[in-house]
C-alpha cells in the first residue's frame, strides 16, 4: 500500500504545484503550458489509479485527459493566441506575491476542513481529496485574480482537472468516465466560441492599428 | 579522561579539520567545471589553495579611515564560520560536541558573521561597501524566513532541531519518496544560492557595481585580511553543500558508534558528495543568468512559497507517517 | 516581613526626594540621582531575594479607599519584574550623574525621575484594583510631565498631547477590565478576583480590554503612533527609561491579567496577542528601517520588541490551555528572558544615543559618521547593543529568541488547526522581524559610527564623562554575561515559571552545566559558552597562524574605491540610501512608497532630484480618521450647549419617559 500511495501522492502534490505555478506565471503562453503539464499528471494520476486499484475503466479516463487537455486544448489555444497576438501578457487585479499567499492560506483552510469533516475515511483517500479541492479553490482563485479571457478559461479548466482527481479517489462513482467526456466536451465548445468571438470583435481593430504602426502616421 | 574520550575529541577536531582542508578544494571543482563547459581550459583544481597562500604572505593595505572594527571583523567572521562548518555532521553523526549543533543556532552564527561583514563594508565609508552591505541585509531578510520554514519542517519530520538528530532519523528511514522533502530540498537549495552569493543571486567573479552584492563588501580588504574573508567565503559554501547532502543524502554517514572503519567510509563517502555537488553547482552556474537584485524577492519568494507547501504537505502526511 | 519596610523605606525616599528635588534649586540637586541609584540597589536586591526565595509577601495599608485599604503583594512575579526595572533605574541615575547640570537639563526634570522610579516600582508591588490604577496613572503622568520637559520645542508638545490621549485611552480600558475582573459582587482586592471566575464572554472582553490597555502602553499596533513621538523626545536618560522599562510594566500588566487573575486560558485567548504581536514586529521594523532619527529608530524598533515579547506570550498562553506545560514555560521563559534583556540592551543603546546627543548636538543618522573614531568607548558599548538587539549569537538577544524560535518550532503539537496552521506563518515573520532587526541595526551603526564624518559637529565629537561611560559600559558587560549565562538565567527563572505555568525548564540534564534545553536534551540544546569558546579558541589560533606566516605590518593609505576615490565624505551611503533595497521590497506593500527621480535634460545646470514617498496607512486609518470622525462628532454635539429653556425640558422629559418605560418593561 505504501509504495502505491507515496506515488498518488507525488503526482497529486506535483499537480498542486502546477497550480501554483499558474497563479506564478506572467506570460499566457506560460500559463498554458503548466496547464498541459497539469493534465499530464493527472493523467498519470488517473492512469496509476487504475493500475494499483485495479479499476479499468479508469485508462479511458486517463487518456482523455491526456489527449484532450493534455495536448489538444493547449496547442490550439497556443495557436490563437499566438496568430492573432492577443493577450499576450496576462493582466492582474492583485500582485503575484498577494495571490501566492492567498493560495497557501487556502490549501491550509482546503486540508483543514478535510481531515475536520472526513474523520471515518482511510487516510490517503483524505489525503487525495484535501489536495484535489486545494486544486479547485486554486483554479478558482486564478479565475478571479487575473484578468485575462484566456487565462479564465485554463483556470476553469484547471477546477475541473481538481474535480476529476477528486472523483478518482472516491469509490462507486461509475460515472467518471461519462462526465470526464461530457465536461471536456464543453469545455472545448466553450473556449473555441469564446475565441471565435473574441476573432470577430478584434480581427479588424488589431489588422487596422498593425497595419498604423507599420506605415508610421498615427491620427 | 579515557582512551575513548580522546578518540572522539580526535574524531571531532578531525571534522573541522577536514571541513577547512576541503573548501579551496570544492570552490577549485566549481571554477573548474565551469571553465570546461564554456570550452576553456580554467584554473589547475588546486588553485583556490594557491590563491589563499599567495595573499596571506601579500601585505594587507588599509583605508585610512578604517578603524579596528574593519581590522578584526576578518578573525571573526572566519572564526565564526570556521565554527559554523565544523559543527554540521560530515562523516559520522553522533560526534562529541554533536549537540551543539542546532541548526537554529547554526544559522544565528551565520547571521552574526554576515552582520559583521556588512559592517566591516560600510566601515571605510565608501559608497561600494554600502551598496554591498544594504543589499546583502535585504537578501538576508528574503532568505532567513525560507531557511525558518524549511527548519520547521524538518523539526515537524524528525522531532529534534540537533542536526546529528535529523541526519539520524534521515538515516533510520527507508529512502522514500515524500513531496514535502522535495519541496524543502528545492527551498535549501534556493536559500544556499541565495546565502553563498551564486548565480542567480550575485555573482562571484564580477567586478560591476551594479552586480555586486558580497564582492563589493570585501572590495577594501587586501592581503592576509583577503585571504581570511576568502577562506570564509568557500567554508559557508561546503557548510552549505555538507548541510544538503546531510540532510537530503545521508546514506555512508556513520552512526554514532561506529569504529575508525565506518569513519572512513563516511569520510569517503562525505568528500565524493561534496566534490559531485560541486561539479553539479557548476554545470548550474554556467546554464542559468544572473538576476537583477529586484527580482530576487520573486526567486527567494519560490523558496517560501516551496518551503510553506511542505510544512503544508507534512501536516497533510503526519497522520500516515508517524 | 523586614524586606516589605525596606521596600517601603526606599519607595518613600524616593518619594520625599522627588518633593524635596521640587522646591530646590541650582547645584542641590545633584543629590537626586544618587539617592535613586542607591534606592532602585536597594529594591533589586529585596526582589533578587524574594525572587530567590519564592513565596510571597503582602501587606495591608490603612490608606487608600475608605472601605478596602491598600493591598500589596511582593510575589514572584512582581520581584522578576522589580530586578528588570530598577536595573533600568540604576543604569539611568548613574548616566543621569555625570549630566551637565547647566547645559543639559532643566529644573523640571529631576523632581520627576524619583516619582517615575517609585510609581513603575508601585504598579509592580500593587494587589488590588485601585493601587495597581492609581500607581499606572502616576507613572503615566510622570513620564508625561518627563515628555514635556522641554516644552519650548512643538515637537515635543505635540508628542506630550498624542501620550496624554493614548494614556488617557489605555486606563479606560484597564479600568474596563477591572471592573470586569471584579465583577458585579465588585471585590477589588485581586485575592477575590482570583476566586471569581468571569463567564467566557466577559473573560474575552475583558482579555481585550487588557490588551488594548497594556498593549497601548507597551506599543502594539495599532497603539503604537504616540512611542515614536513620545520617547524620543523625553531627554535621553528618561527614553531609556521609558522604553526599556515602562513597556516591561505593560506586559507585567498583561501578564498579571491573562496569566494570574483570568484564571485558566481557553485556547483562543492566544491568537489576539499573537496575531497583533508578529502585525506589530514586523511593522515596527519596517517603520525602523525607514526612519532618519536614531531615537525614533530605537523608538520603533522598541515596538518591534514588544510585539515579539506579546508574541512569546500568546503562545504561552496557547500551551497552557492545552495543558502542555512544557511549551507553555519555554514560551513563558522565552518571554520574560526578553523583556529582562531589552531592558539592557534598549537602555544601552538610548543611553548611547543621549551620549552621541550630547557629543555632537545632532540626531540624524544623515549628520553622523565617524564617531567610532572620535568616541572609542561609546561606540564599542553602542556596537555590543546593536548587536545583542539584532539577536545575533553569543549575546543575550539571542538566548530570548532561541527559545521563541524553539516554542515556535513545538507549535505544531498544537490540537487546534487556527493554531498550528498558524505556526509556520509566526515562524516566517519572526525570521523576517530577526533579519529586519540585524539590517536596521547594521544600518544605525553603520551610519552613525562608521564610515567618515558627515558634518562639521561629528568630526568634532568627543566622548562622554565617566558616570556615563561605566553606565553604558556595565549594561554592555550584562548584554554580555546574559548571553554566555543564558542557563544561569533560565535556574533563576525557575519560580516565577514554576508559579504561572506550573512547571520550569529542564535544569542540570544537559551535557554541560551551562546548557540551555528547550525540552529535552536529546530534542534542542544551546551552549553558549561551548560555542562562544570554540569561536575564541578558532579565531585565536587563526590569529596566531595568520601572523607567524605573514610577517608584514599593514600598510595605511588611501581608500581603493576601485581607483576613483572621492574626498567629500558626501559621496557615502546615508540611512536613506541603505534603506533603498529594503524599501523597494517591502516599502511599496506596507507604505505604498514610491521614488521619483526628477532629471534635468542636457545642459540644464540644476541637480537632479530624488523624492521618496512614503505613506502610513496606519496613522491614516487609526489617528487621523477617528480623530477627525470625534471632532465631527463633537461639533455637532456642541448644538446641545445653544438649545432653549423649552428643549432642555424636553430632553429631560424624554429621559424620564423612556427610563420609567425601561422599568415597565424589565419587571
Amino acid at each position: 500500500m505504501t509504495q502505491a500511495y507515496e506515488i498518488s501522492h507525488l503526482l497529486a502534490g506535483a499537480m498542486l504545484l502546477t497550480s501554483f505555478a499558474l497563479l506564478y506565471q506572467e506570460r499566457v503562453a506560460a500559463v498554458l503550458n503548466a496547464f498541459a503539464a497539469q493534465s499530464v499528471l493527472l493523467a498519470l494520476a488517473v492512469a496509476w489509479a487504475a493500475v494499483s486499484d485495479d479499476r479499468p475503466d479508469l485508462f479511458i479516463t486517463a487518456a482523455i485527459a491526456l489527449t484532450l487537455k493534455g495536448i489538444v486544448i493547449p496547442v490550439a489555444l497556443h495557436r490563437t493566441v499566438a496568430r492573432l497576438g492577443i493577450h499576450r501578457e496576462v493582466e492582474k487585479v492583485v500582485g503575484v506575491g498577494v495571490a501566492l499567499i492567498v493560495g497557501l492560506a487556502l490549501t491550509g483552510l482546503a486540508e483543514a476542513l478535510v481531515v475536520k469533516v472526513a474523520r471515518g475515511t482511510a487516510s490517503h483517500a483524505r489525503e487525495e481529496l484535501a489536495l484535489a479541492l486545494a486544486i479547485v479553490l486554486l483554479g478558482f482563485l486564478m479565475m478571479i485574480v487575473r484578468r485575462n479571457a484566456v487565462t479564465q478559461v485554463v483556470g476553469f479548466m484547471s477546477m475541473e482537472n481538481g474535480l476529476i482527481l477528486a472523483a478518482t479517489g472516491a469509490r462507486g462513482m461509475p460515472l467518471v468516465v461519462e462526465v470526464s467526456v461530457a465536461f471536456s466536451v464543453l469545455i472545448a465548445l466553450f473556449v473555441f466560441a469564446v475565441f471565435v468571438f473574441r476573432i470577430r470583435e478584434r480581427f479588424d481593430t488589431v489588422d487596422i492599428e498593425a497595419l498604423d504602426r507599420m506605415r508610421g502616421d498615427r491620427r | 579522561m579515557t582512551a575513548d574520550f580522546f578518540v572522539q575529541l580526535l574524531a571531532q577536531g578531525a571534522q573541522m579539520t577536514f571541513v577547512l582542508l576541503i573548501a579551496p578544494l570544492a570552490v577549485g571543482v566549481v571554477r573548474r567545471v565551469k571553465a570546461l563547459l564554456m570550452r576553456r581550459q580554467g584554473a589547475p583544481l588546486l588553485q583556490a589553495y594557491l590563491d589563499l597562500a599567495k595573499l596571506v604572505r601579500k601585505e594587507s593595505v588599509i583605508a585610512e579611515s578604517a578603524s579596528w572594527l574593519f581590522r578584526s571583523a576578518p578573525y571573526l567572521i572566519f572564526a565564526l564560520t570556521w565554527v559554523a562548518a565544523a559543527l554540521v555532521p560530515s562523516f559520522a553523526s553522533g560526534l562529541m560536541f554533536n549537540w551543539a549543533a542546532d541548526v537554529v543556532a547554526l544559522v544565528a552564527l551565520l547571521g552574526a558573521a554576515r552582520a559583521l561583514l556588512a559592517l566591516a563594508g560600510m566601515d571605510v565609508g565608501t559608497s561600494f561597501g554600502g551598496i554591498g552591505s544594504s543589499r546583502e541585509m535585504m537578501i538576508a531578510t528574503l532568505a532567513e524566513p525560507a531557511m525558518m520554514l524549511i527548519v520547521l519542517t524538518l523539526a515537524i519530520a524528525a522531532g529534534t532541531t540537533r542536526l546529528a538528530g535529523v541526519a539520524d532519523f534521515f538515516i533510520a528511514e527507508p529512502f522514500a519518496v515524500r513531496v514535502s522533502m522535495a519541496l524543502s530540498l528545492i527551498a535549501l537549495v534556493i536559500v544556499a544560492l541565495a546565502e553563498n552569493a551564486r548565480i542567480p543571486v550575485d555573482n562571484p567573479v564580477t567586478h560591476l557595481e551594479l552586480t555586486m552584492v558580497h564582492e563589493a563588501m570585501v572590495l577594501e580588504y587586501s592581503g592576509r585580511h583577503l585571504a581570511l574573508i576568502e577562506a570564509a567565503s568557500h567554508l559557508k559554501l561546503v557548510l552549505y553543500l555538507s548541510l544538503l547532502v546531510c540532510l537530503f543524502a545521508p546514506f555512508g554517514m556513520a552512526p554514532a558508534d561506529a569504529g575508525l572503519a565506518g569513519w572512513l567510509i563516511g569520510l569517503a563517502a562525505w568528500i565524493i558528495k561534496i566534490l559531485a555537488c560541486a561539479a553539479l553547482l557548476g554545470v548550474w552556474e554556467v546554464s542559468i543568468a544572473k538576476m537583477r537584485v529586484f527580482r530576487l524577492p520573486d526567486f527567494l519568494g519560490v523558496a517560501f512559497v516551496f518551503g510553506f507547501l511542505a510544512i503544508l504537505l507534512a501536516f497533510l502526511t503526519r497522520g500516515v507517517f508517524a | 516581613m523586614p524586606e516589605l519596610y525596606v521596600l517601603g523605606v526606599a519607595l518613600g525616599a524616593l518619594a520625599v526626594a522627588a518633593i524635596l528635588a521640587a522646591v530646590t534649586r541650582g547645584p542641590a540637586l545633584a543629590f537626586v540621582y544618587p539617592l535613586s541609584a542607591l534606592a532602585a540597589t536597594v529594591i533589586g536586591i529585596v526582589d533578587l531575594g524574594a525572587l530567590l526565595r519564592g513565596g510571597e509577601l503582602a501587606a495591608v495599608l490603612p490608606i487608600g479607599l475608605p472601605a478596602i485599604g491598600l493591598h500589596l503583594r511582593l510575589d514572584t512575579l512582581s520581584a522578576f519584574f522589580g530586578i528588570v526595572i530598577n536595573g533600568g533605574v540604576l543604569a539611568a541615575s548613574v548616566y543621569g550623574m555625570g549630566l551637565d547640570r547647566t547645559h543639559e537639563l532643566t529644573p523640571r526634570v529631576e523632581p520627576l525621575f524619583p516619582l517615575f522610579a517609585a510609581a513603575m516600582n508601585l504598579v509592580l508591588i500593587a494587589d488590588d484594583a485601585y493601587a495597581f490604577l492609581f500607581s499606572w496613572e502616576l507613572m503615566s503622568l510622570a513620564s508625561w510631565a518627563l515628555v514635556a520637559a522641554r516644552h519650548t520645542d512643538p515637537e515635543s508638545r505635540r508628542a506630550a498631547h498624542l501620550y496624554l490621549v493614548m494614556a488617557a485611552i489605555g486606563t479606560a480600558a484597564l479600568l474596563f477590565a477591572f471592573g470586569g475582573l471584579a465583577g458585579p459582587t465588585g471585590g477589588y482586592a485581586f485575592d477575590t478576583i482570583r476566586h471569581h471566575r468571569p463567564a467566557p464572554l466577559i473573560a474575552a472582553l475583558i482579555l481585550a480590554a487588557a490588551l488594548v490597555g497594556c498593549g497601548s502602553k507597551g506599543g502594539l499596533i495599532p497603539l503604537h503612533a504616540w512611542l515614536p513621538l513620545a520617547h524620543p523626545a523625553a531627554p535621553s536618560h528618561v527614553s531609556a527609561l521609558m522604553s526599556g522599562v515602562m513597556t516591561k510594566v505593560a506586559i507585567y500588566g498583561f501578564v498579571r491579567i491573562a496569566f494570574d487573575l483570568l484564571g485558566p486560558p481557553a485556547w483562543w485567548w492566544a491568537l489576539p496577542p499573537i496575531i497583533l504581536g508578529v502585525v506589530t514586529a514586523v511593522l515596527g521594523l519596517l517603520y525602523a528601517v525607514l526612519d532618519r532619527d536614531l531615537k525614533r529608530v530605537l523608538a520603533y524598533s522598541t515596538i518591534e520588541n514588544v510585539g515579539v515579547i506579546f508574541v512569546a506570550l500568546g503562545l504561552a498562553l496557547a500551551f497552557r490551555a492545552n495543558g502542555q506545560n512544557e511549551g507553555a514555560a519555554v514560551a513563558m521563559a522565552a518571554a520574560l528572558l526578553h523583556v529582562l534583556n531589552h531592558s539592557w540592551f534598549k537602555s544601552l543603546l538610548f543611553l548611547g544615543a543621549g551620549a552621541v546627543l550630547h557629543a555632537t548636538g545632532r540626531r540624524d543618522l544623515d549628520g553622523l559618521g565617524g564617531l567610532i573614531h572620535r568616541m572609542p568607548r561609546t561606540a564599542a558599548f553602542f556596537l555590543v547593543g546593536a548587536l545583542a538587539i539584532s539577536a545575533l549569537p553569543p549575546l543575550n538577544g539571542f538566548v530570548s529568541e532561541w527559545l521563541l524560535f524553539q516554542a515556535v518550532i513545538a507549535a505544531p503539537e498544537l490540537p487546534q488547526a487556527a493554531l498550528h496552521f498558524a505556526s509556520p506563518a509566526i515562524g516566517a515573520m519572526l525570521a523576517l522581524a530577526a533579519a529586519l532587526a540585524a539590517a536596521c541595526f547594521v544600518r544605525v551603526y553603520g551610519t552613525a559610527f562608521l564610515g567618515r564624518p558627515r558634518s562639521v559637529e561629528a568630526a568634532n565629537a568627543h566622548d562622554v564623562p565617566l558616570a556615563q561611560q561605566i553606565a553604558m559600559g556595565g549594561l554592555a558587560f550584562l548584554c554580555i554575561l546574559g548571553g554566555l549565562l543564558g542557563s544561569v538565567l533560565a535556574v533563576a527563572l525557575a519560580p516565577v515559571l514554576g508559579d504561572l505555568v506550573s512547571t520550569g525548564l529542564p535544569i542540570g540534564e544537559g551535557p554541560t552545566p551551562f546548557s540551555l534545553i528547550a525540552f529535552d536534551p536529546a530534542r534542542s540544546v544551546y551552549d553558549a559558552p561551548v560555542i562562544a569558546l570554540f569561536v575564541a579558541i578558532a579565531s585565536l589560533t587563526t590569529l596566531v597562524v595568520v601572523h607567524r606566516i605573514s610577517e608584514r605590518r599593514s600598510r595605511r593609505g588611501p581608500a581603493w574605491d576601485c581607483g576613483f576615490p572621492d574626498p567629500s565624505p558626501v559621496t557615502q551611503y546615508t540611512a536613506s540610501s541603505f534603506a533603498q533595497p529594503l524599501r523597494r521590497v517591502y516599502g511599496t506593500l506596507a507604505f505604498a512608497s514610491r521614488e521619483t527621480v526628477e532629471m534635468p535634460p542636457p545642459g540644464d545646470q540644476r541637480p537632479a532630484r530624488l523624492s521618496v514617498v512614503v505613506v502610513d496607512h496606519l496613522w491614516r486609518v487609526f489617528y487621523a480618521t477617528p480623530g477627525r470622525a470625534v471632532l465631527n462628532l463633537s461639533s455637532r454635539l456642541n448644538v446641545l450647549q445653544f438649545l432653549t429653556i423649552r428643549r432642555y425640558l424636553v430632553l429631560m422629559f424624554a429621559a424620564l419617559v423612556l427610563l420609567l418605560a425601561l422599568a415597565a418593561v424589565t419587571t
